[in-house]
């Protein structure tokens, strides 16, 4: 499967997530933000983590506005496949291309350790190969992931089942890190095509490293 | 001319950063004096000469597409001769 993974200044988890995909047999491409038009055979686009432009103004803000933009744009109208991981997905949301907006923690603080999520849905092809209630471990690091949307907002994420995955303790206690409303860790579009989750997938692929739980997560979307 | 832009979190949404510095400000003796506090951000932009109305409108657009995430924040726009 191809796999296009962008790049702004400031993006550094770009050769992780090509590391992770590369160990799903994939093959990666990372595209600078200059260029105009995504590759033609893109099979998932991925908008990695980092500081895309030094998070200035506001994290995911400026980057939405870069020359590779209209072409994701296009890509994600035509039904093509979106995941955005930490800043991936703070741009997405600045981008519109998924609903609410991202405030600083409610701790104030970096928020950098392991955490478990609870999948609150599966039926999209990102978590298609977890299980519903399943809980796993995957790192956090984030400053700005305190997920914002208004009750009206929140109750169409329920009614469409776009809620993927919250944030829970090891037994599966639902619970707030940062202040996300709804304890929400992770969301997808209506149509199911776009992903942004703030959890880092591409940081747990060995169990070296402490867990291989996001294995499962990217293989979802291999064909 | 200069354009003067404050950016806050609209009233209803939940700002941490000014419940912590009004919990300080409390802490410091001020308890009695202070009812809210909300905290922002200001821009502050030259411009080249535009006629008032037509900087507020040039600046509005910005803060639409720019400065502002209007899902979650006000603006506020002055200009000064």
């Amino acid at each position: 499967m191809n796999v296009t993974v962008l790049q702004f200044p400031g993006t550094n988890c770009e050769y992780d997530t090509k590391y992770a995909f590369e160990k799903l047999g994939c093959d990666v491409s990372i595209i600078w933000h200059k260029e105009k038009e995504l590759p033609e055979n893109t099979e998932l686009l991925v908008i990695p983590g980092g500081f895309s432009y030094g998070d200035y103004l506001r994290s995911g803000a400026i980057a939405r506005f870069a020359n590779i933009m209209d072409s994701v744009q296009k890509y994600a109208a035509k039904g093509g496949k979106i995941l955005g991981i930490c800043n991936g997905f703070q741009i997405l949301l600045e981008a519109g291309l998924l609903p609410g907006a991202m405030k600083r923690n409610s701790t104030l603080n970096f928020i950098s350790k392991f955490n478990h999520l609870k999948v609150i849905n599966n039926d999209n092809i990102f978590l298609s190969k977890l299980k519903k209630d399943q809980i796993i471990n995957i790192p956090v690091a984030h400053q700005d992931g305190n997920y914002y949307i208004d009750n009206e907002g929140l109750k169409e994420l329920e009614e469409n089942n776009q809620i993927i995955l919250r944030y829970c303790d090891e037994k599966g206690k639902e619970e707030s890190i940062n202040g996300s409303v709804s304890f929400i860790a992770g969301i997808c579009n209506k149509e199911k095509n776009v992903f942004g989750l703030m959890p880092h997938p591409e940081r747990a692929m060995e169990d070296l490293l402490g867990c291989a739980d996001g294995e499962l997560m990217l293989k979802g979307f291999l064909k | 001319m200069k354009a003067i832009v404050n950016v806050a979190l609209k009233q209803g949404v939940l700002d941490d950063q000014g419940k912590a510095t009004h919990h300080a400000l409390d802490t410091l003796g001020f308890k009695d004096v202070v009812k809210d506090v909300r905290i922002g951000k200001q821009i502050i932009m030259e411009l080249n000469a535009l006629n008032e109305e037509e900087a507020k409108e040039e600046v509005t657009k910005m803060c639409e597409k720019l400065l502002a995430n209007t899902v979650i924040e006000d603006y506020q726009i002055e200009i000064v001769g």
